[in-house]
């Protein structure tokens, strides 16, 4: 890859690093608001590749097909992010006034 | 040839997202990782600037830097006597090698597969008038039925993340 | 009308010379006034870049005259950096400079036009000691901040207290991006302007909670929950009172919505007044400004978020503060009032001076609520944007979308169709304003009084009641 001609490849490669930084996180982390920025990153990482896509791909070629599918796609991406972070923060705070903790490694009432 | 701005503005921001990223795993301090959460999120919506998708840059910094960060600070603040560090678990080890991983595969396929992409001057935006009545369009015409869908999905999260924590009267 | 209500001031020192400077200035201001005012009248310029009335234009032929220069670069040096890159760089770093030096000198200024104001409004003198009529007061609070020491409190978390005076400091300036100043004269017209503009705004939320939890302090974090709380509750309404603009105008393009408003001869303060209303009195939530400074209510709680900070980073907050409060009376011109537009005579006068006249207006309106009202409590200000405002802002916005697919659909001569929509959002909004004030149980008797009433029956009081036990 030519490191000035920035094509798709660059944006997935970017997109990936970032996706493995918040698999690494959502599975390493102990504290529960902690798992969730990494899924977060996770979703990102996803929207930057659908947008990537979506302007290599289709968007303004000489015939758009589909355009902007791809940005359809985060924005419904975006919707279920904003919901997901609401209900997941409240079952953090729920958890919290239960146990005393957001520690995932103490809770652990469905081990046995 | 992309310009030298694109081209400088995609390292930096790809080169800003990747280092906060990196910062959230490695900060001990659980809000200090929520500021680079953010920084995180801001380097993002700059590379949708950088790839012509202004709606969603705006919506990226709208939905995650103004709305989900105030979130995480909320959840942060509502769970007083928690530890406030951001340490690992026993399986960090596990996690950053399959977080390796991945990134690996995806960077692999990235760089190896010849996508079928537009290059060159079929690349140009040609007439760009912005992507928001594209959007719109698509929004309310072949994607309706998932559109209403997502609100009803909204209005769920909001009576659920209500009945959740919401404290009993007695 | 100062000399005779001032006692004290009997003598003034080097009042000659003071005298001298401003008619010298008066003198200049009145020759340039003059002289910019003939050469716009005799049309000798028409649409050339010296054309006063819109400086974008000016810049317009500048960054032509860039490209030009451009083209005659060697082809290797143009192949790295692009064909514009002259023109885009000049552009940037001039509006910038612009926008810069406005939005400071306006603060300067504008810190003591509040002062003298609320002094005026409670019938005080206001700083009148420092300079001509103590003009220069605000130079000398500035030195005095830098000056102070800034504490840093025990046990605070070093590196999320440095933050916050920066993150809010950043939005303040961004928000003035894509205010349209004249039709060519907006530095940043992105088409998506109404969403940038909630995005923006929206981005100071975290640095206010970060600014209250970092301070270690009681007060702070007590402030920093309200403000946010606060904040997130206001920006429903204000985004739905957006909608309806953008609803009516087509667009979310700041230019196009005062290039809507030019072309019909209809400020969106007539046809929706209601989401001005909505739009205000949420920015002033969102400011902190009376009467919604619950955040910093300093018989409360001291002085909020920023009750730790000390010298500039407390001068910063409260920069910040007044230069989004003069933005907001921008944005409420631009949305609601006509930007630029003043009837036909913008043809003559130049857009940026109206628009700015209009920005001061709203500004002194800014000023005003906080010199008269008082403040809300807290649970009163959370039931109103949430019983109160959003429902209502729901309706409405769903009405003037039913009226623009009606407009759509009808196409009646222009004047029919604005003047009837104007009726039937005025009489609606009416109605439901007072329906549901009814419904949330505000009684009105003082207008009619039978017998006399405790104050606890009465009005807005019983209202508040009521909403707390309801919830």
């Amino acid at each position: 890859m030519n490191p000035l001609e920035i094509t798709l490849g660059h944006y997935l490669v970017v997109s990936g690093i970032v996706f493995g930084l918040g698999i690494a996180i959502a599975l390493s982390k102990r504290n529960a608001i902690a798992v969730l920025m990494g899924i977060e990153l996770m979703l990102n990482a996803v929207n930057l590749t659908f947008v990537a896509f979506s302007r290599f791909g289709s968007a303004f070629g000489p015939e758009p097909t589909q355009p902007l599918v791809g940005h359809v796609f985060v924005v419904f991406v975006l919707t279920v992010a904003a919901a997901e972070a609401a209900v997941a923060l409240a079952m953090a705070v729920l958890v919290y006034r239960r146990r005393e903790t957001v520690d995932l490694d103490r809770i652990n009432l469905m081990r046995w | 040839m992309t310009s030298i701005g694109i081209t400088i503005a995609f390292y930096a921001l790809s080169g800003l997202s990747i280092g906060a990223a990196v910062a959230v795993f490695l900060t001990r301090n659980l809000l200090h990782a929520v500021i680079f959460v953010i920084l995180a999120f801001i380097g993002m919506a700059g590379l949708f600037v950088t790839l012509s998708a202004d709606f969603l840059a705006v919506s990226q910094v709208m939905i995650y830097a103004g709305a989900i960060s105030v979130l995480l600070v909320f959840a942060v603040m509502l769970t007083p006597y928690a530890s406030r560090d951001n340490g690992n678990s026993l399986f960090a080890p596990v996690g950053v090698l399959v977080g390796l991983g991945f990134a690996a595969l995806i960077g692999f396929v990235a760089t190896q597969v010849a996508w079928p992409v537009f290059s060159g001057s079929d690349l140009e935006a040609q007439n760009f008038t912005g992507t928001v009545r594209t959007i719109g369009g698509a929004l309310l015409g072949g994607y309706a039925l998932p559109f209403e869908l997502a609100s009803v999905l909204l209005l769920a999260a909001l009576v659920g993340a209500i009945a959740l924590v919401r404290e009993d009267e007695r | 009308m100062s000399a005779a209500l001032d006692p004290i001031r009997t003598r003034r020192p080097q009042g000659d010379l003071a005298l001298v400077v401003s008619l010298f200035a008066v003198i200049l201001l009145i020759g340039g006034a003059a002289g910019v005012g003939y050469l716009v009248l005799s049309g000798s310029l028409d649409g050339r870049w010296y054309d006063f009335r819109d400086l974008g234009v000016g810049m317009a032929h500048l960054a032509e005259w860039l490209d030009e220069q451009n083209a005659s670069q060697p082809a290797a040096t143009r192949a790295l950096l692009g064909d514009h890159w002259m023109s885009y760089l000049t552009t940037a770093v001039i509006g910038g400079i612009g926008i810069l030096s406005f939005v400071g000198g306006v603060l300067l200024i504008l810190i003591w036009v509040e002062r003298r104001l609320i002094a005026r409004i409670q019938v005080r003198r206001g700083p009148n000691r420092l300079g001509p009529y103590g003009l220069l007061q605000p130079l000398a609070d500035a030195i005095k901040l830098i000056q102070k020491e800034v504490l840093i409190p025990e046990g605070a978390d070093r590196f999320l207290f440095f933050l916050p005076p920066i993150l809010v400091f950043i939005p303040g300036l961004l928000v003035w991006g894509p205010v349209p100043w004249a039709p060519n004269m907006a530095y940043l017209d992105l088409n998506v302007g109404v969403l940038y503009l909630i995005a923006i705004s929206s981005l100071a939320t975290v640095a206010i909670f970060i600014a209250g939890w970092s301070s270690n302090n009681h007060y702070a974090l007590l402030g920093a929950m309200r403000t946010v709380a606060m904040m997130i509750s206001y920006e429903i309404p204000l985004g739905m009172a957006l909608i309806s603009v953008v609803l009516l105008a087509g667009s979310m393009q700041l230019s196009e919505i005062v290039r809507w408003q030019a072309q019909h001869y209809a400020w969106m303060a007539f046809l929706i007044p209601f989401s001005l209303f909505t739009f205000f009195f949420s920015s002033t939530a969102e400011l902190n400004r009376t009467p919604n400074d619950i955040a910093e209510a300093e018989s409360e709680i001291v002085a909020g978020f920023h009750t730790e900070y000390s010298g500039m980073k407390f001068g910063l907050f409260y920069a910040v503060e007044l230069g989004n409060a003069v933005a907001v009376a921008a944005f409420v011109t631009a949305f609601f009032l006509g930007g630029w537009s003043l009837f036909g005579l913008e043809a003559f006068i130049p857009g940026y001076i109206i628009f700015a006249t209009k920005v001061a207006a709203g500004y002194f309106v800014l000023v005003w609520l906080r010199g008269t009202l008082p403040r809300f409590r807290l649970d009163q200000l959370m039931a109103f944007a949430w019983k109160y405002l959003i429902p209502i802002t729901i309706a409405h916005t769903t009405l003037v979308a039913a009226e623009v697919t009606a407009m759509g659909a009808l196409a009646l001569p222009g004047i029919v169709e604005l003047g009837t929509v104007a009726l039937v959002n005025i009489a609606f909004t009416v109605w439901v304003m007072r329906r549901w004030a009814r419904f949330l149980g505000y009684r009105p008797e003082t207008e009619r009084v039978m017998q006399p009433k405790l104050t606890t029956q009465v009005g807005g009081l019983h209202a508040a009641e009521r909403m707390r036990g309801a919830s």
